[in-house]
């Protein structure tokens, strides 16, 4: 008895030795289920080839992601070394003290330079202008627009839109020609439809929907500096540009109040619709003859500009940041190093990833290297992003409150909506102390 | 009383054989399950009334403050939360009405001989065996206005079940009772057994209609049961989630579960949402015991 006994410790005591010192070379970073996270995990294994390190990416669906996350970071657990989290996160997790400070990182490796402007500003930097930095910019997105090359260069349509509309049919320009353009390939009775949007309220699909017009209309959130929204988020051009986005809606497929981007992708995979809004991220399936039997028919566009001139896009994409309760920071810090080198940010490019250095972004190899490459990066040097305050959830939830009854269900004014939405946001950043 | 309780155990059982008296056997079953209630249940039920007097952020690592009755204050003048509780109610009364008559009618078809009884009872209580996230994944396909086969097969063309804010609600008690009318078959067969058959004899020897057959002897008599399964049946309505979350995102299907679960893990205001979990509770509780009084009051008849 006493044998067996000293056995099975022996056994335990040898296979907790033996585990310990495997969990000393691995390393894990959560991000969500979507392609990007696949490339990812092909990028790292380059790593674990160099160094021995095994890297993996673990992943869960985009609706839960924020939620596990944070469940995560609030009870100080150490599973995740490393996540790429959400823009708008950041805030959040920096004065909770969930990210390590990663501003001696920085300027170590000048990445404030060597990123784009707008990937440094929104992923990295938190409180805005404060020259403190949580997290490396990893994916660079933002939202783009594919439609169906095919159709729109159907002499016959190419005939009647022009003598419908009064100019040529062609990939839009101006928020006009997207509306006309959706009216006009919206056919009910042959189950074509105009346009797909976003409208998913769950979380932030329909907000980022909506920033698109907003943004190109000369709009804005509000002030990010001073919580200023009175005025701001119910501005003359947020009314219009909100009134813009409930027309489209107008042109959607039938069932469209839930839609994001597998939705999306399907409104142009399925013969849905004309055009579709969706982040340049899930654009890859849409080449690949695989997944999009319409391949060659798929065309690509930048966020169109509104009445004024203006062109902005809403951000998307994530930075990398280290977990304060790693148990493997250093191995953490280690990895990053490995993953700003020029020479890694080419390859994650080659794999699918969208990456936010400069010097890729700007080369001819990763413009001409898909259909939509080009438009990626005029895109990403004119994006802006919903708030990042650590109440940011709250704002989102109250923006869908507001704005989602009024474009899918049709109830009060564009005005009413963006009143009411500037009171809630002002009596949260009340609670909150933002402001008197 | 301790050595009362240990002469009771059977000598001839291994238990005894062992030395165990009926007292070990007690600490063995019951202590760990009394331990697992309070550590699980009992211990975070008062731990979180405590947090709703708070402003407690699970997210932020800022010390939780006092605030009174601030919460609940607060959130019995939110419209919105008003709002909820308004859906919940529309909800839990169609779809437990759905479900009663769905499945007392259900009941009263298979209460007689019929060939393969067996098999058809079987095959009816498979909707409540399935998983409520997978009922809601298929049956958000077969509302689908594109290719669902409902629209198909009533010639709805494209209707949108879900995308309609005044059709969704319904759409989703409609699979609600789908899922849940075997649960109320399956409590009212056992009721509608139980009625003694001589009391039908003698209502038909006193020459009663049909209509008086049911509503003086079948109904009374198995009100009580069927009490039971409407207690739960709201209950769990009141609570639901899974289905309203997973089938569609309208504001006005938003029942006061999504609602809260939005507050305590997506904004991580854990303090209010502890509050408003309190107020649920509290709900839920009044509700079950109306009933319970009213079952009483129908088993004394």
């Amino acid at each position: 008895m006493r044998k067996t006994l000293t056995g099975i410790l022996a056994g335990i005591g040898l296979s907790l030795a033996s585990g310990t010192s495997a969990f000393a070379q691995e390393l894990t970073i959560f991000w969500a289920e979507w392609d990007p996270a696949n490339y990812l995990q092909e990028l790292v294994n380059e790593y674990e080839k160099e160094t021995g390190v095994k890297v993996t990416v673990e992943t869960t669906p985009w609706s839960d992601f924020q939620t596990k996350a944070f469940t995560e970071f609030n009870a100080k657990g150490s599973a995740y070394d490393m996540v790429v989290g959400d823009s708008q996160w950041i805030g959040a997790a920096s004065e909770a003290g969930h990210y390590v400070d990663l501003t001696d990182f920085f300027a170590k490796h000048k990445l404030a330079e060597t990123m784009a402007p707008a990937t440094v500003k929104y992923y990295a930097e938190y409180p805005a202008a404060s020259g403190k930095y949580w997290s490396v910019p990893a994916e660079g997105d933002a939202v783009g627009w594919s439609y169906r090359k095919d159709w729109f260069e159907d002499p016959k349509e190419m005939e009647a839109f022009k003598a419908k509309y009064g100019y040529d049919l062609a990939a839009p320009k101006d928020f006009k020609q997207l509306r006309d353009i959706a009216e006009f390939f919206h056919r009910p009775d042959e189950k074509r439809y105009g346009i797909a949007i976003y409208t998913d309220n769950s979380y932030d699909a329909l907000v980022m929907g909506v920033e698109n017009a907003i943004f190109s209309w000369g709009g804005e959130l509000g002030d990010y500096a001073t919580y200023k929204v009175d005025g701001i988020i119910n501005s003359e051009k947020n009314i219009q540009a909100l009134e813009a986005y409930k027309e489209l809606y107008s042109f959607t497929p039938p069932g469209w109040a839930k839609a994001f981007f597998i939705e999306d992708n399907q409104a142009i995979t399925e013969n849905l619709a004309a055009m579709s809004m969706n982040y340049f991220a899930f654009f890859p399936a849409l080449v690949n003859e695989s997944s999009n039997p319409n391949a060659k028919g798929t065309g690509f566009f930048a966020n169109p500009a509104g009445p004024s001139g203006d062109q902005f896009a809403a951000l998307g994409g994530q930075g990398i940041s280290i977990v304060n309760y790693s148990e493997n920071k250093e191995e953490a810090f280690k990895f990053l190093e490995w993953f700003v080198k020029d020479e890694t940010q080419k390859k994650w490019a080659e794999l699918g990833g969208y990456t936010a250095n400069k010097a890729v972004l700007e080369s001819a190899e990763f413009q001409n290297a898909t259909p939509y490459n080009k438009a990626f990066y005029d895109t990403m040097f004119k994006v802006k992003d919903f708030w990042a305050t650590p109440e940011y959830a709250e704002l989102l939830i109250q923006m869908n409150q507001r704005v989602y009854p009024y474009i899918t269900g049709d109830q009060g004014t564009a005005k009413e909506a963006l009143d009411n939405l500037a009171a809630d946001w002002n009596a949260t950043f009340k609670k909150y102390n933002r402001i008197k | 009383m301790a050595t009362a309780v240990m002469t009771r155990l059977d000598p001839s059982t291994r238990a005894a054989a062992h030395g165990w008296s009926d007292l070990t056997i007690r600490n063995l079953f019951i202590i760990p399950t009394i331990l697992f209630l309070i550590v699980f249940n009992i211990f975070p039920l008062i731990y979180s009334l405590g947090y709703s007097f708070t402003d407690f952020r699970a997210s932020t690592n800022a010390p939780a403050n006092f605030v009174g009755l601030q919460n609940y204050r607060e959130l019995l003048n939110d419209d919105f939360i008003w709002r909820n509780f308004a859906i919940t109610a529309q909800y839990v009364i169609v779809s437990v009405t759905g479900q009663v008559l769905v499945g007392f009618g259900m009941a009263m078809l298979l209460n007689r001989d019929i060939p393969l009884k067996g098999l058809l009872t079987t095959l009816l209580l498979l909707p409540m065996m399935l998983s409520m996230a997978v009922v809601g994944l298929f049956w958000k396909l077969l509302y689908d206005p594109s290719f669902g086969i409902i629209n198909y097969a009533l010639g709805l063309g494209t209707f949108e079940w879900l995308s309609n804010p005044n059709m969704a609600l319904y759409a989703v008690a409609l699979t609600d009772i789908w899922m849940w009318s075997p649960f109320v078959m399956l409590l009212s067969l056992a009721g509608l057994s139980a009625v003694p058959k001589h009391l039908y004899e003698a209502a038909a020897i006193d020459r009663a209609g049909p209509l008086y057959t049911f509503f003086r002897i079948t109904l009374p008599l198995v009100a009580p049961i069927l009490m039971i399964a409407i207690i739960f049946r709201t209950m769990e309505a009141f609570k639901t989630f899974d289905l309203a979350y997973i089938l569609t995102s309208q504001p006005t299907t938003e029942v006061i579960s999504i609602r809260l679960y939005k507050m305590a893990f997506q904004e991580w205001q854990t303090g209010r949402s502890c509050a408003l979990a309190y107020i649920v509770l509290i709900m839920v509780l009044a509700i079950t015991n109306i009933y319970v009084k009213y079952l009483n009051k129908v088993k004394e008849r």
